[in-house]
């Protein structure tokens, strides 16, 4: 995104090119830019840009595509660590919880 | 059918100011079903969106004027990217809410327009097969779609860009600073009598107003100067950000005698504080990765509890000498 980068190498982001049929399903609901078609084939163009929001694998019609998507936020994720370990949760973060 | 009003009053502007401020937050359900804005024709477009108030009200303001279809799905009052991310605005809810509405008798065309952050939990495809309707996901602001509407349907390629400006990251803070607020009295509560115990009641003061400022530093400072703060990780800048709050505190209350001892803890303790505020905002912007996040806790949370702890043992050795 324009100004803003996030940490190298570590989207979970993969594509495989052998299944994609080059709709452009992926393109389409990016917010980031990820992708691009050219030869009726996706690419990632931008991997690192990539939120891991999961809209391109729940829309790719023949599943081309898998990235370890859920809740992205420190408060979230410690949530969710306490709750695993029945601990229960910790207040503060308005992220979508 | 409901038609809906286009216009706001008072009340809508002071829902949303409560909206931000966390107050009540869902007392804003809007019944989920399908509304006409104007007077939509069967051709009229048909349009996706949460029960969630402030959606609710952006895309209803920004189609005045318009004759559309609205259809709000039940997110219980959420907005649609929150919802996607837990499923509710999802396949099964839209497909579930087109049915029931009898949609397909109300126009005559087979067409779905949502908003491009539902993306995350909308099917496009299965929604076709179930209920025969083809999904377009217009854009990510509501603001964007009267262009859509007159481009003819077509999305540019700004119009599927995320942002996160200054005023986008400045309406989320005042609902983080809310949440804090309980955590943030308890806390620097507890760094008062501490620190008042330890060192007397100009100490604890001090010390109180160091904490309050940490965490204000990593909640407002840290989002606010996000781009200009160095680093790509958040606990890097919100470190940054406690520093520089570290030591102009420490210069601008130097009659409260600092001892060396307490300098070293604040520069130890206060980047520290802040870095875990700012960290946690991740949840909030729109560009972070769960796996990038996952990776910032792993390595930070580790060196902020290991801060903090060095300065409360700096500040105990500097009493006993
Ligand atoms: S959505 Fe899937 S099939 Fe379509 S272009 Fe992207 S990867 Fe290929
Ligand atoms: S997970 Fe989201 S951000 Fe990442 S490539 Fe897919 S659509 Fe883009």
């Amino acid at each position: 995104m324009k100004g803003f980068r996030y940490l190298k190498d570590v989207a979970t982001l993969e594509l495989d090119r052998e299944t994609c049929i080059g709709c452009g399903r992926c393109v389409e609901v990016c917010p980031h830019q990820v992708f691009a078609v050219a030869d009726r084939k996706a690419g990632m163009v931008d991997r690192d840009a990539c939120m891991e929001c999961g809209a391109c694998a729940l829309n790719c019609p023949v599943k081309a595509i898998t990235v370890d998507s859920g809740v992205g936020c420190a408060s979230g994720m410690i949530n969710e660590w306490l709750q695993e370990r029945k601990l229960g949760r910790l207040g503060g973060g308005s992220c979508c919880d | 059918m409901a038609r809906i009003a286009t216009q706001t009053g008072f009340a809508d502007t002071l829902g949303t100011w409560k909206a931000r401020w966390g107050i009540g937050r869902m007392d804003f359900l809007v019944p989920p079903g399908l509304y006409a804005i104007g007077r939509p024709t069967p051709d009229a477009p048909v349009l996706v969106t949460a029960n969630y108030k402030m959606s609710y009200d952006i895309v209803r303001l920004t189609l005045d004027s318009r004759n559309c279809w609205l259809l709000v799905l039940e997110t219980y009052g959420i907005n649609v990217w929150c919802a996607a991310g837990k499923g509710t605005f999802g396949t099964g809810e839209l497909v579930r809410r087109v049915t029931s509405s009898g949609l397909a008798r109300v126009v005559n065309h087979r067409r779905l327009i949502l908003p491009l952050l539902g993306a995350p939990g909308v099917a496009a495809h299965q929604v076709k097969q179930r209920c025969g309707f083809t999904v377009s996901y217009a854009c990510i602001r509501a603001a964007d779609l009267p262009e859509y509407l007159d481009n003819g349907l077509a999305t540019t390629p700004a119009m599927r860009r995320l942002t996160f400006t200054l005023y986008e990251r400045l309406v989320l803070i005042p609902v983080e600073l809310v949440l804090t607020l309980k955590a943030l009295a308890v806390i620097s509560g507890l760094v008062l009598l501490a620190c008042g115990v330890l060192g007397g009641l100009t100490a604890g003061l001090t010390a109180f107003g160091a904490y309050i400022g940490a965490v204000l530093s990593g909640i407002v400072l840290g989002p606010l100067l996000l781009p200009w703060l160095p680093g790509r990780s958040f606990a890097v800048k919100g470190a940054v950000a406690g520093l520089v709050w570290a030591l102009c505190y420490r210069y601008l209350t130097t009659a409260a005698g600092w001892s060396i001892a307490a300098t070293l803890a604040a520069l130890l303790v206060l980047p520290a504080v802040s870095a875990f505020y700012t960290l946690n905002f991740t949840g909030c912007s729109t560009y972070t990765s769960r796996s990038g996040v996952r990776k910032e806790m792993r390595l930070g949370l580790p060196v902020m509890g290991g801060a903090v702890l060095a300065g409360v043992v700096v500040l105990l050795i500097g009493r006993l000498i």
